[in-house]
């Protein structure tokens, strides 16, 4: 890889050592919690009490999680293709594949 | 303009990416312009003099506090205090609108018209914000008794006190939290954070007793409001509780002799009502 | 990392093969009108591009809570109170978007924070302006942040997606703050005459600097074409401009006031509105820290900073102090 990955830069410095994290809000029973974006705070218990004053002071969420950025695995971008090559070209995996059973009830 | 319906070149579309960490609905709570609505006043003089002390605590500590808006530690403080701030505000306008309405009068003829000794706040809520350590202290002193209070006060013959209270409570519950979270975190934190703290507390605690002292009208209250000399015993017991986690102690410093309650206040009072009402009293008779 | 060379406006690169890889990839997002993302391959004009202007924007937000701020504790109801608190702490909140936003380039927020109270950033030069009466809390409101949405919108589909996702967020909380601004004003443009003098007067001092927030003529520029190019910025400064004024030229008869523009017209054959000339000497003055209050609000954020410190600080050694404990436990 010849990039930097930004996200893994030295963001522990910030703020006198309050280190940035990724905050993660339910917006109602039955959903999934979905990223709303980051903050800063000095430890976790902060962190979600910032969360909650930062990003549901709307009644956006009935629940929230947070996680230090550093602790964050992600997929290499630039194998982006060898990543995800794999599940294309196998539309066997989608109910769409099957045309022949089309228009029979309940299936 | 709206940034919710599109006019032309499709500027307003959002995208559904981030629409359900991003939801946004009213919610459900009691209101002040919901208790102006109401056609019930409070039944006696008494019960609205009560709600006015309430009224004027939660304001004149909001009041305060709103001043750490854009000066606060770190921008998540900022906005931490900032809704302290308004759920105080909040308190105090269903209190007042509540009070008011024994008198004819709204929350606003009460905030900006009244003078000085007809102000009920506690000199504690009048003390100046001085540092981080100083709001916090005030805060945490504060948050355990509007907790404690709150929490009787469900159980008021008076169901738009015990109303008010329920929504407050939630509300408390929080600031009471972010309090001990603090006073844990300055306590222990470095040399500094617990000197500042010590001085924070020997500064506001003379101000402690008058959280506590029953007055006459009391007894005309039975059954709608606790006794404020009830509520101490629980609230050392809690306060010691946080500062010994904290690694401080209650100081060994004399109480003030303070009568909020009958009009006799700090000499701050009347530098923050000049300030809170000057706009309002250039204008009589305006709306806004 | 690549060598880029400036020639003519346009980028080349002395590139890496990797570099050219990634280019080309860059460059196929962008033609598709997709999004790049935090760890994408991004030329490094394009980071340092978006890098100023969404600090920029950042610190634009967090400098604009000062104006508001100030009336706060004098607001004139508690019902307005409120809403005042409510918007100014948005502010804040919206600053930590764009922060938090800005930070996925690879710039931390201290940074930044730095930059700004070093005076080495910008920030929006109309919070140079002092809020003297009340009645500016409804022109902010209504003309400023008007034009901060007007220009903000289009920037929800920007080609950087935390930018844009910040975006959607601002722009979805601050439909209310231009609503609270008009309202404001309607109030006392159906008050009495001394609240309807002070309206005009706050409208007449913020009409132009709000129609300078689009920026320089598209002409006088540089940035915006590279910028559009990117898919960053959608609509030229004065598309956008001239889109605005033709909004609050029509919501100001609400108002039963007037706009400081004796030029103000539709031109039909153009479909164009014709403003007034905007004085840009004085607009670049306040650029350069010559407005009637650039001392004042940098040094109020500087002391905001260093008295925070000992707090910052010590929640921090609170952290260690509470991970040290739990290892030693483990």
């Amino acid at each position: 890889m010849t990039m930097s990955t930004p996200q893994d830069a030295q963001h522990n410095a910030s703020s006198a050592g309050w280190p940035l994290w990724e905050v993660f809000v339910r917006s109602s029973r039955g959903l999934s919690h979905v990223h709303a974006g980051s903050l800063h705070a000095p430890d976790a218990e902060m962190a979600v009490r910032n969360a909650r004053d930062l990003y549901t002071r709307r009644n956006e969420g009935v629940s929230l999680w947070v996680v230090r950025s550093t602790d964050i695995m992600t997929s290499d971008p630039e194998a982006k293709d060898a990543m995800f090559e794999s599940p294309k070209g196998k539309d066997y995996r989608h109910a769409t594949y099957y045309t022949k059973s089309e228009g029979v009830k309940h299936l | 303009m709206s940034t919710s319906t599109g006019t032309d070149h499709s500027l307003d579309s959002f995208g559904d990416a981030t629409a359900s960490a991003t939801r946004v609905t009213p919610g459900n709570a009691l209101r002040p312009e919901d208790i102006a609505l109401q056609d019930t006043a409070p039944a006696t003089e008494a019960i609205a003099q009560y709600a006015l002390r309430l009224g004027d605590d939660a304001l004149i500590y909001a009041q305060r506090n709103a001043h750490w808006v854009s000066r606060g530690p770190e921008l998540e403080e900022d906005i931490a205090l900032g809704n302290i701030t308004l759920d105080q505000l909040g308190h105090a306008r269903s209190f007042l609108t509540y009070a008011g309405k024994k008198w004819g009068k709204t929350e606003d003829d009460l905030a900006y018209w009244r003078e000085e000794e007809e102000f009920t706040s506690l000199h504690l809520v009048e003390q100046p914000n001085g540092d981080f350590a100083e709001t916090t202290v005030r805060g945490l002193f504060l948050a355990i008794y509007q907790h404690l209070l709150y929490t009787r006060l469900l159980e008021s013959s008076d169901r738009t006190l015990a109303a008010i209270s329920a929504k407050a409570l939630k509300e408390v519950d929080y600031h009471l939290e972010h309090a001990e979270l603090w006073t844990l975190r300055l306590g222990q934190g470095t040399e500094e954070s617990a000197r500042r703290m010590r001085r924070a507390l020997e500064k506001l605690w003379p101000y402690v007793e008058e959280l506590f002292q029953d007055e006459p009208l009391y007894e005309e209250l039975e059954g709608v409001a606790p006794r404020p000399s009830s509520l101490r015993e629980e609230w050392d017991a809690r306060l010691a509780d946080i500062l010994e986690r904290a690694g401080l102690a209650v100081p060994e410093v004399p109480y003030a002799m303070c009568f909020g309650r009958r009009g006799e206040h700090s000499e701050h009072l009347g530098y923050i009502l000049a300030e809170m009402q000057v706009l309002a009293r250039k204008h009589p008779g305006a709306t806004w | 990392m690549a060598v880029h060379q400036e020639t003519g406006g346009h980028l080349t690169a002395v590139q890496s093969p990797e570099d050219a890889e990634g280019q080309a990839r860059f460059d196929a997002i962008i033609a598709e009108d997709s999004r790049i993302e935090p760890r994408d391959w991004m030329p490094e004009a394009y980071r340092k591009s978006l890098t100023r202007q969404m600090s920029q924007h950042a610190h634009s937000e967090i400098i604009g809570m000062q104006p508001e701020a100030n009336w706060i504790t004098r607001a004139p109801s508690l019902k307005r109170k409120s809403i005042l608190i409510a918007k100014v702490q948005d502010e804040a909140g919206h600053g930590l978007y764009l922060y938090s936003a800005t930070e996925t380039l690879g710039t931390d927020r201290d940074t930044l924070n730095d930059q700004l109270l070093a005076g080495r950033a910008k920030y929006s030069s109309i919070f140079n302006y002092p809020a003297r009466t009340w009645a500016d809390m409804g022109a902010i409101g209504w003309l400023v942040d008007g034009a901060a949405i007007a220009n903000q919108v289009p920037l929800c589909r920007a080609s950087y997606g935390p930018y844009g996702r910040a975006m959607v967020r601002i722009c979805k909380e601050e439909s209310f703050h231009q609503r609270q601004g008009f309202e404001i004003l309607l109030e006392l443009a159906n008050g009495t005459e001394a609240q309807r003098k002070m309206a005009q007067d706050a409208i007449n001092r913020f009409y132009a600097p709000a129609l300078m927030m689009f920026g320089p003529s598209d002409n006088d520029s540089p940035n915006s074409k590279q910028s559009m190019a990117w898919n960053v910025k959608r609509f030229s400064n004065d598309d956008l401009r001239q889109r605005f004024v033709g909004m609050i030229a029509e919501q100001v008869k609400v108002l039963g006031l007037t706009l400081p523009d004796p030029e103000l017209r539709y031109d039909e054959e153009t479909g164009q509105w014709i403003h007034m000339e905007l004085d840009w000497d004085e607009f670049n003055r306040v650029i350069k820290g010559g407005g009637p209050c650039n001392a004042q609000r940098m040094a109020r954020r500087r002391e905001a900073h260093e008295e925070g410190a000992w707090v910052r600080e010590a929640a921090a050694a609170y952290a260690r102090k509470q991970q040290e404990q739990k290892e030693q436990v483990a």
